[in-house]
């Protein structure tokens, strides 16, 4: 029971971070019709950044810094490259955030190389905020957990409260609508990706002391980001949230738990072969739950394509 | 309902076969049959084997990409299976099993065709984002899962198998890379041929009307769906022939021939080389393989020049190299394309020192910041010197800053050119 | 044999909470050329769109020569011999005019899926979709690409396309707009020759175009027929005026 409490904290914080960088993301394709690509290597920028600056200023100023450098970046590649781009189509807008994730990934090994950078969370949150049955909690999660909380109840705030928010909401359950967001759409446009990019950069600083902080982490998260708001249903904030949350407590549970297929086909009434090596079946006799975990989340997704194609919460397929 | 019943054979205003539409594949043909004989080396028959693969499977891609209107992220998904499959093939013409090494990318084709029939059932429904992102999750799933199912992929280290096990074919036994080379590029021909063939069938034709405006099609009695489902089978197969040609030549494949990374790089290859031309993944095959063995040798840094050309294609010339040729048909049309060579070649200069500077830039800064154990020592383009001080980034600065100005100037002159060589001469 | 060729039972189509037809009864038959007109915003389009599977009926059906085809997609549709334009020029724009037609050929004359014709090889479709450009005074222009083409070569290529795939069923939508009356003339006339022994619904805001092609009439008002019957009786419709022109009166005081 008490394993069971520690890893539904963990999938929580996985989840959150999870949806930290699909709400960006979401925000960003239902206003503009551009599934960002690169959305990951924002992400592992803002994690880059925050490195370079706390060697100089500590962790919390780069905090602050980081994303807000990422989301000037971000903004600056919509209105000089993205724009440009955009009168070809969506397509080739996506082919362009795409070479962009492959360049800013090359960028980032040129200024800091291949290996593994120390960053590591602020002393101040380096001890146990609590422990469930010898399980030591660290604070940083639990720090982790509200900051994603925090940007989500922002987010909602903005949204539901605010002029701008509504308009924007409006634009993301009809996205026709956009034109009426008044008369300069491209300023509100690059205002949305800036917003967007420093989400990511923002998510990127506090898991890069948690996951890790090297030229993979972009690839690493990138394509799980996808697989989460198409799960959820493409533009769908709520879906996004949902689909998070389901992918984060997966992935921890799977880790978790050594169930192995050899335990559940011996229970069904199964003998496993004497000679289990070479054997056709070797694969699935000796498979067991972690390793299927990193799976999980694209074989949730071709099941909820094939089932419901719209995604969990997605609109009604046109 | 017979369809062949409908089109007498005699039908047609052209023969099928004529000398103007044989002349450039016998040309080709030729060439490459040739090719040997200039480069002889085994690395060179090497590197002209993956240029053929590459092209298969660039222009597999490219019907998908280019005809379709498809953007795929996983289709390395049917090169690799296509490849495994034909490996385990080859494993079993090893055990026993009659097959010609020639007829294994048959196999392999028809494996890629599988899936792609079965993935494409899901996939093809809708195109633009929602097809790209499934195609990066199914892709994702399959690599993920290669490293699950030891017995099939083997692994990490995937899995491996010797040609030259099968029965000889008119005493030939592959065991030399040349043997090898002219199998390679029969393939190559005859893929290439077929794909072409596919472009200008019914099929082919009603999936760039697809591409173009999916929904008018669907008013013409077409399922938009079904369209790309046939195309994305079609490509399948291609795709899966270039797989097999892989496990020929390198008898190994691993799971680097299913990820993310190679169904990246084939989309870089094809946009490249132009996706809206037939030839265009053909060129970026040629240009990319070059790229990767040649600049590879020389520098650290060639994915980063990769990564450049590739954004400064997207955002400057879309249509890729074999646009840029293309654009220049009007001019040629006119009779007027000798007004571009000489602002062309006043441009030529100041381009390449610019180009060559700006890499200098890169190439010292990266030697400075990750320069193994303090060593200084740097040798560019033949002159070796200090990179520590400022003095030979100062230099390369000035020398970039002076060609480029110099070709902001010359700039005018070639939009004035070419503005003359494209505006025909008012009719008399 | 005498089901009508198109029939209309109640149909209803809602988008959200605004009611756009609301409960439209209309026959339709074979060889008719029947006109449907409206104020803007009536809800003509949606009709053609419903009858087309373009969207699926919130309520009632759509019947072709008795068939119930309400929920099917608009190529199983099409397949069963009804082909329609769009209000807006919806053509191939990267494709040439020439090939724009064949397209629209290609299903009917069996050639389908097809991968094993070579497409240029087939004078069959090739004759045809010759034809068709003769029909539409578009030959001069049949090797260029339908995007460069002046409006109404486009709106005429949209015609060509249409009828190319010799439906018995033809819907227009606004054939004219945006013409001059010499082009107007023109596509009056091709819509006349091409639609002869077919049925034709075409929604259209030219009276003149309307009175000189049509054998009936209905009028479209608020997504309901306020009227529909032959043209003398709709122009004499004491409640059509009140209805439509007082709609088109108030559009012009605009
Ligand atoms: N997809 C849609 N979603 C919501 N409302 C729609 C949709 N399509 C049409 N409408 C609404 O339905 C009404 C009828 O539109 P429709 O285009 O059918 O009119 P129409 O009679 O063809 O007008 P016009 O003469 O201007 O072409 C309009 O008020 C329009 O806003
Ligand atoms: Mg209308």
């Amino acid at each position: 029971m008490a394993l069971f409490l520690v890893n539904v904290l963990d999938g929580l914080v996985t989840g959150l971070l999870l949806f930290m960088l699909c709400s960006g993301l979401t925000l960003i394709f239902s206003m503009m019709g551009v599934l960002n690509f690169a959305h990951a290597s924002f992400y592992m920028l803002g994690a880059y950044f925050a490195y370079q600056i706390s060697l100089v200023t500590g962790f919390w100023a780069g905090l602050i810094i980081a994303p807000l450098v990422v989301g000037v970046i971000g903004a600056g590649i919509e209105r000089y490259g993205l724009r440009r781009v955009h009168k070809f189509g969506h397509v080739p807008e996506l082919i362009f955030t795409f070479g962009l994730a492959l360049l800013i990934e090359e960028a980032v090994q040129f200024f800091w190389g291949k290996s593994q950078l120390p960053f590591s969370e602020p002393e101040a949150l380096d001890f146990a905020a609590f422990a469930i049955a010898g399980n030591a909690f660290p604070a940083y999660k639990v720090f982790m957990i509200f900051v994603a909380m925090g940007i989500f109840l922002t987010l909602l705030y903005i949204l539901t409260k605010t002029r701008i928010g509504m308009t924007i909401q409006a634009a993301l359950s009809y996205p026709e609508t956009v034109q009426n967001l008044g008369h300069n759409v491209p300023l509100v446009f690059m205002c949305v990706f800036g917003v967007g990019t420093a989400m990511a950069g923002l998510a990127g600083v506090i898991a890069g002391p948690v996951l890790g902080v090297f030229p993979g982490m972009a690839v690493q998260l990138g394509s799980i980001v996808f697989v989460t708001i198409v799960i959820g249903g493409l533009g769908s904030l709520w879906g996004a949230l949902v689909a998070s949350l389901i992918i984060g407590w997966m992935q921890t549970f799977a880790t978790a738990y050594d169930v192995t297929a050899e335990q559940i086909l011996t229970a069904i009434g199964f003998t496993k072969p004497e000679l289990i090596w070479d054997h056709p079946l070797q694969d699935l006799w000796t498979l067991t739950l972690p390793q299927l975990g990193p799976i999980l989340p694209y074989l949730l997704m071709v099941i909820v394509l094939v089932l419901r194609p719209q995604g969990l919460m997605g609109k009604r397929e046109s | 309902m017979s369809l062949a019943s409908k089109t007498p054979l005699t039908a047609g205003t052209s023969r099928l076969i004529s000398l103007s539409n044989t002349m450039p594949w016998a040309f080709a043909a030729l060439f490459l049959l040739c090719l040997p004989f200039v480069f002889q080396s085994n690395s060179a028959l090497t590197i002209m084997n993956q240029m053929a693969i590459t092209i298969v499977f660039a222009l597999s891609y490219n019907m998908l990409l280019g005809q379709g209107g498809m953007l795929s992220f996983g289709h390395a998904v049917y090169m690799g299976l296509g490849g495994f499959f034909a490996m385990h093939v080859m494993n079993m013409v090893e055990g026993g099993l009659w097959l010609p090494l020639p007829l294994l990318p048959i196999v392999g084709g028809l494996f890629g065709l599988i899936f792609a029939f079965l993935i494409g059932s899901f996939s093809t429904r809708r195109a633009g984002t929602v097809f790209a992102m499934i195609s990066l999750g199914v892709g994702e799933l399959i690599a993920a899962c290669s490293v699950i199912i030891v017995v099939f992929f083997g692994g990490e280290e995937g899995i491996s198998g010797d040609r030259t096990m099968g029965p000889p074919v008119f005493g030939y036994e592959f065991l030399t890379q040349q043997e090898v080379y002219y199998l390679t590029i029969f393939w190559l021909l005859l893929a290439t041929l077929l794909m072409y063939l596919f472009s200008r069938t019914p099929i082919g034709r009603i999936t760039n009307a697809v591409r173009d405006n999916e929904e008018r099609a669907e008013f013409l009695g077409y399922s938009q769906r079904n369209v790309r489902w046939i195309s994305f089978c079609a490509s399948g197969f291609f795709a899966g022939v270039a797989g097999s040609l892989f496990a020929i030549n390198f008898e190994i494949l691993t799971e680097e021939n299913l990820n993310l990374a190679t169904s990246g790089s084939i989309l870089l290859v094809t946009f490249i080389g132009g996706a809206g031309f037939f030839v265009g993944p053909i060129i970026g095959a040629v240009v990319f393989t070059l790229l990767q063995t040649v600049l590879g040798l020389h520098t650290e840094l060639w994915s980063l020049y990769l990564g450049i050309l590739f954004v400064s294609c997207v955002m400057f010339f879309p249509s890729g190299f074999a646009g840029l040729v293309a654009m220049h048909r009007r001019p040629f049309a006119l009779g007027k394309l000798h007004l571009l060579i000489k602002p062309y070649l006043k441009a030529a200069i100041p381009v390449v020192t610019s180009v060559l500077s700006l890499a200098a830039i890169l190439e010292i800064l990266f030697h400075k910041r990750h320069g193994y154990g303090g060593d200084h020592e740097m040798v560019l383009y033949g002159i070796a010197f200090d990179s520590s001080g400022y003095q030979a980034i100062a230099m390369a600065a000035v020398i970039a800053a002076i060609s480029l100005f110099l070709v902001s100037r010359i700039l005018p002159e070639i939009r004035a050119a070419w503005d003359s060589a494209n505006h025909a001469e008012s009719r008399t | 044999m005498n089901a009508p060729a198109i029939e209309l039972r109640n149909l209803e189509k809602s988008f959200g909470l605004a009611r756009i037809i609301q409960g439209v009864n209309l026959k339709i038959a074979k060889g008719e050329r029947h006109a449907v007109i409206g104020p803007n915003g009536a809800g003509k389009s949606t009709l053609f769109n419903l009858i087309t599977g373009r969207f699926a009926p919130t309520s009632g059906g759509v019947f072709l020569h008795g068939e119930d085809v309400s929920g099917l997609k608009p190529f199983e549709i099409n397949r069963r011999g009804l082909s329609r334009s769009f209000q807006v020029t919806n053509i191939f724009s990267n494709m040439t005019v020439f090939e724009n037609i064949r397209c629209g050929l290609l299903w009917t004359m069996g050639y389908r899926y097809s991968f094993w014709h070579m497409i240029g090889r087939q004078a069959d479709v090739t004759e045809k979709a010759d034809e068709i450009l003769a029909q539409i005074n578009l030959t001069q222009r049949r090797n260029e690409l339908a995007g460069t083409l002046a409006y109404a070569e486009q709106r005429a290529l949209e015609i060509g396309i249409t009828i190319a795939g010799g439906a018995d069923i033809i819907l227009l939508d606004e054939p004219c707009a945006g013409m001059s009356h010499s082009e107007t003339d023109l596509i009056v006339d091709l819509i006349r020759k091409v639609t002869e022994d077919k049925t034709l619904l075409i929604v259209e805001h030219d009276m003149g175009v309307i009175f000189d092609l049509a054998d009936r009439i209905s009028v479209l008002v608020y997504g309901e027929v306020i009227e529909s019957d032959t043209p003398d009786v709709v122009r004499a419709s004491a409640r059509v005026k009140e209805a439509y022109l007082g709609a088109s009166l108030e559009e012009e005081a605009m």
